[in-house]
């Protein structure tokens, strides 16, 4: 089936079942790899990307419910990868492994542009059910608050 | 083209004797560790002519962050500017030395060899210029990136000298000169991950994101009981499925099946595979494809023998075990029995552990292409080298005509010193003769790991009325057979040695599960019990557990005879003034001394020695009505030796491994029919954002030479938790998952 994604302000047209994961569109048709399949049950947020703004698991959205909307990766996320997120995020040197991180950053980037100046106990509730097994919680919780200071809040697609 | 402007440095290989510096404190085997390993710079540094320096990360980058640290080693003798080095990560070749990641070896293993790498091409490029002024080599000098003459006031930089310090005869061994460390620029200074401004922008970095031209996905649907093999499947159905190309079976693994041949009994089917598991491999044009198929797979399973198993029959043999005279005596010496019918006070308790999965946020893969003979793999391995020659022999395919490609890994934690996932790849891609991405998926992972082993101990402990530890008897029933026990405790584990009457006992049950290296292996899941039941008998005498713990410290060891097992750990290299060290440090950092006693709070306390560092660790808890705890603080001091080479990723590595002690104490695998009962992130849950304690981090600074860190840090931080929930509660945590002692993390 034919499908119109508009993918970090470009529109492509894809052939899929139209309830294929956005994630699996994302990744082996468009050849976007930065959205990452962790758990592919919606549990880890290893594939978060934005729909319309909204953080949302793409292994969990059938891409069929993307037509229409506007969806951000993180490959789309700024122009020059110097949204203030993930400017943050390499001052802070929040990555181990890695392999999580994309979803942490549009979890928190979609997170600041509804609440640009969280408190601790939201932004743990804000990024609760992402899950990183290295360990860089600490680190994501001071990236996000030099991301508040440096107001990552102003620069939401 | 880069490649074009590039004048390399043709150094040829170093001979000769090491240059010793500082002393190295390491019980390890010189086979996997030879810190005086004579390196070659050709390999490592590429200097352009426009002076772009390259430097090769040789080691699998797991998220230990050795990609950023090994380089810096070669950057700070070679003197150049960080912020104009090039980080690539190397193939897999011989030329680099070992390439694999596991215990916590790559600091100490290259911290002189890859220093002198450096410091050999500096002095190529320093004899250059030299020669060039036609001054003494000694007269010149270097600041990052050129060659200075003070006396001329002339510079060249080394990209100017790259051509000419390729003529020249390298320096002999002994003849490099390191730096002082009191002038280093870049080891011991905080430096981010080098692959940081790629991840957060999303670039196919890891296994995963592997894209081979014609490239086919493959997923393995394999037996959900260990050893099962398939009697049939509805191959014909899944052929018929939208994008599928090639339906494998491998019907069983013959138990000798090095170089058996394939046998095609009709295009896409082939029957028995070359020491690959039983089980059925879909392969698609997409990866989705292939796992919708498997969802309409119906397979007719032979489990075999394994089906029996279940964790209540292991617990039930296990307790029976316990009770009865164990199979094998790692150590005992002194009376034991005798003096814990004298002793003042006995202290009798069971501890047991789960099977964990490691659960690495990446799921296993690997990309396979075979053509013409030649296999090409691209592969997140922990241990490259191991695959490659599994490979080699299973699919009879010379060494030689294996290329090996290392990605970025996400997540290793031990999981990826099997390269099972490695071979699965190379067969299918042999066998449908075309590049093809084997991906597991997470349910696979959960479902098909080498798990970190179960353990079941049964301890008694006697004080005299002194409340001096006199009498120490531990028994682990384990699973093995003929002498080989998974997580086995060291004959020489702590205290051993150090207690006047001493037995550390073992008997085993046989298993058909898999198990293998878990972050801090064996450590993870005995000094929970060990240092457990040290503060259970701290508290029986009444005292202070730092207190106790010093004094055991304090004893003099009674030497044990060289370990005929092997074995490293251990009180026969455990130095008691560096456990001491971090054991002060953590003690004046937590306030320990003057805490005060608040209902429902407690704090706790345990030191661990493994992987030659030293951790001592402060847990500060409270528990509510419901039993849940919140981790408020955790203080750990480290020694790892006389430098810290990159304080960022040293933090990271400690901040990293105690969380991950949290998830443990929060995980189990367990079996019924033979089958994992957990399959994904949901019953095998990692430990959360808002779970986090505060971490805090001291560094003991001792005259040793500099060691790793993935993995030593972790084990004390599961038994300064359970300890603080003591004293919390007063309730003793001796069953893990925590939610089998009646507790869980708020």
């Amino acid at each position: 089936m034919s499908l119109k994604l508009k993918v970090n302000n470009a529109v492509s047209t894809v052939d899929v079942p139209p309830d294929t994961p956005l994630l699996w569109v994302l990744r082996d048709v468009l050849d976007l790899k930065g959205s990452k399949y962790g758990c592919g049950i919606g549990m880890c947020g290893a594939c978060t990307v934005l729909l319309d703004g909204q953080a949302v698991r793409s292994c969990q959205t059938n891409v069929e419910s993307a037509v229409g909307k506007s969806v951000t990766t993180i490959e789309g996320l700024s122009p020059d990868g110097l949204h203030p997120v993930q400017v943050a995020w390499e001052q802070v040197d929040v990555p181990q492994c890695g392999y999580c991180q994309a979803g942490q950053i549009m979890t928190a980037v979609a997170f600041l542009a509804k609440t640009p100046h969280p408190t601790d106990a939201q932004i743990d509730d804000a990024m609760a059910a992402n899950l990183c097994r290295c360990g860089t919680y600490p680190r994501i919780r001071q990236a996000i608050r030099q991301a508040v200071k440096a107001g990552a809040a102003v620069h939401t697609s | 083209m880069r490649l074009n402007r590039r004048s390399f440095l043709q150094i040829t290989a170093l001979t000769g004797g090491g240059l010793a510096l500082g002393f190295f404190d390491l019980p390890f085997a010189s086979a996997q560790f030879d810190p005086q390993a004579a390196l070659s710079p050709t390999a490592f540094i590429h200097i352009a002519t426009d002076g772009t320096i390259t430097l090769m990360a040789k080691a699998p980058e797991i998220g230990q962050g050795v990609k950023t640290m090994l380089p810096m080693m070669i950057a700070e003798e070679l003197d150049v500017d960080w912020n104009k080095v090039r980080v690539e990560q190397a193939d897999l070749d011989d030329k680099y030395g070992g390439q694999s990641a596991g215990g916590s070896t790559s600091t100490q293993s290259n911290y002189l060899p890859l220093r002198r790498v450096g410091a050999a091409c500096r002095q190529m490029l320093i004899s250059a210029a030299a020669t060039r002024w036609g001054v003494p080599a000694a007269e010149c000098t270097t600041t990052p990136g050129r060659v200075l003459h003070a006396a001329s006031e002339r510079s060249f930089s080394y990209g100017e000298l790259a051509g000419d310090a390729c003529a020249l005869t390298p320096p002999s061994m002994d003849s490099i000169k390191l730096k002082d460390p009191k002038d280093f620029r870049i080891i011991g200074k905080p430096h981010a991950n080098v692959d940081n401004h790629s991840i957060v922008t999303g670039k196919p970095l890891f296994g995963i994101d592997v894209k081979v031209p014609g490239m086919l996905h493959a997923v393995f649907a394999k037996s959900p009981v260990y050893g099962g093999k398939v009697k049939s499947a509805n191959i014909d159905e899944i052929k018929k499925l939208p994008g599928v190309r090639h339906v494998l079976v491998v019907t069983d693994t013959p138990a000798n099946s090095a170089g058996t041949p394939d046998s095609q009994i009709e295009p896409g089917i082939v029957i028995v595979a070359t020491g690959v598991e039983p089980g059925v491999v879909i392969v698609a044009d997409l990866w989705w494809q292939a796992q919708s198929a498997r969802s309409k797979l119906k397979v007719d399973w032979d489990f075999g023998p394994g089906a029996t198993q279940s964790s209540e029959k292991f617990a039930a043999r296990a307790a029976e075990q316990l009770k009865a005279p164990p199979t094998d005596i790692l150590r005992a010496y002194g009376d034991v029995d005798g003096a814990l019918k004298t002793a003042a006070k006995v202290v009798e308790a069971d501890y047991s552990y789960p099977f964990l999965a490691h659960g690495t946020l990446e799921p296993m893969n690997t990309t396979a292409s075979y053509k013409d003979g030649k296999m090409e793999m691209w592969t997140a391995s922990q241990s490259p080298a191991a695959g490659k020659s599994q490979i080699a022999r299973a699919l009879n395919i010379p060494p030689a005509n294996i290329t090996v490609h290392l990605t970025r890994v996400g997540g290793g934690f031990g999981r990826r010193l099997n390269t099972d996932y490695m071979l699965e790849a190379a067969w299918i891609a042999k066998s449908v003769g075309a590049p093809v991405k084997l991906l597991w998926s997470r349910e696979d992972d959960i479902t098909h790991d080498d798990y970190r082993p179960a353990g079941y101990h049964s301890l008694k402990g006697g004080l005299d009325a002194q409340g001096k530890l006199i009498a120490w008897r531990q028994h682990l029933a384990a699973f093995g057979e003929g002498g080989r026990v998974a997580g086995a405790v060291d004959a020489t584990e702590f205290p051993s040695g150090r207690v006047p009457n001493f037995a550390s006992y073992t008997s085993a049950q046989p298993l058909l599960l898999r198990t293998g290296a878990l972050r801090a292996p064996g450590h993870n899941g005995y000094a929970f019990v060990l240092k457990g039941f040290i503060d259970e008998l701290a508290t029986a005498a009444g005292r202070d557990p730092i207190e106790f713990n010093l004094e055991l410290l304090n004893a003099t060891p009674i030497p044990m005879a060289p370990a005929a097992n092997g074995r490293r750990g251990g009180n026969d290299t455990l130095n008691a003034d560096r456990m001491k060290g971090v054991i002060k440090l953590v003690a004046e950092k937590s306030g320990w001394a003057n805490r005060k006693k608040v209902p429902g709070r407690g704090m706790g306390f345990a030191c661990h020695y493994c992987h030659a560092g030293y951790f001592a660790e402060v847990a500060e808890v409270s528990v509510d009505a419901k039993n849940q705890i919140t981790v408020h603080k955790i203080w750990a001091a480290g020694d790892v030796g006389n430098q810290i080479v990159n304080p960022s990723g040293a933090e990271a590595q400690v901040q990293g491994a105690i969380l991950e002690a949290m998830s443990q104490m929060q995980q189990e695998i367990t079996l019924t029919g033979g089958q994992v009962q957990q399959t994904n992130y949901d019953s095998h849950p990692l430990i959360r954002f808002d779970q986090q304690p505060e971490i805090e981090l001291f560094w003991s600074m001792s005259e040793f030479g500099p060691t790793g860190l993935g993995e030593p840090s972790l084990p004390p931080a599961l038994p300064a938790i359970a300890n603080a929930v003591f004293d919390a509660t007063g309730k003793r945590i001796r069953t893990l998952p925590l939610e089998r002692s009646g507790f869980s993390f708020a």
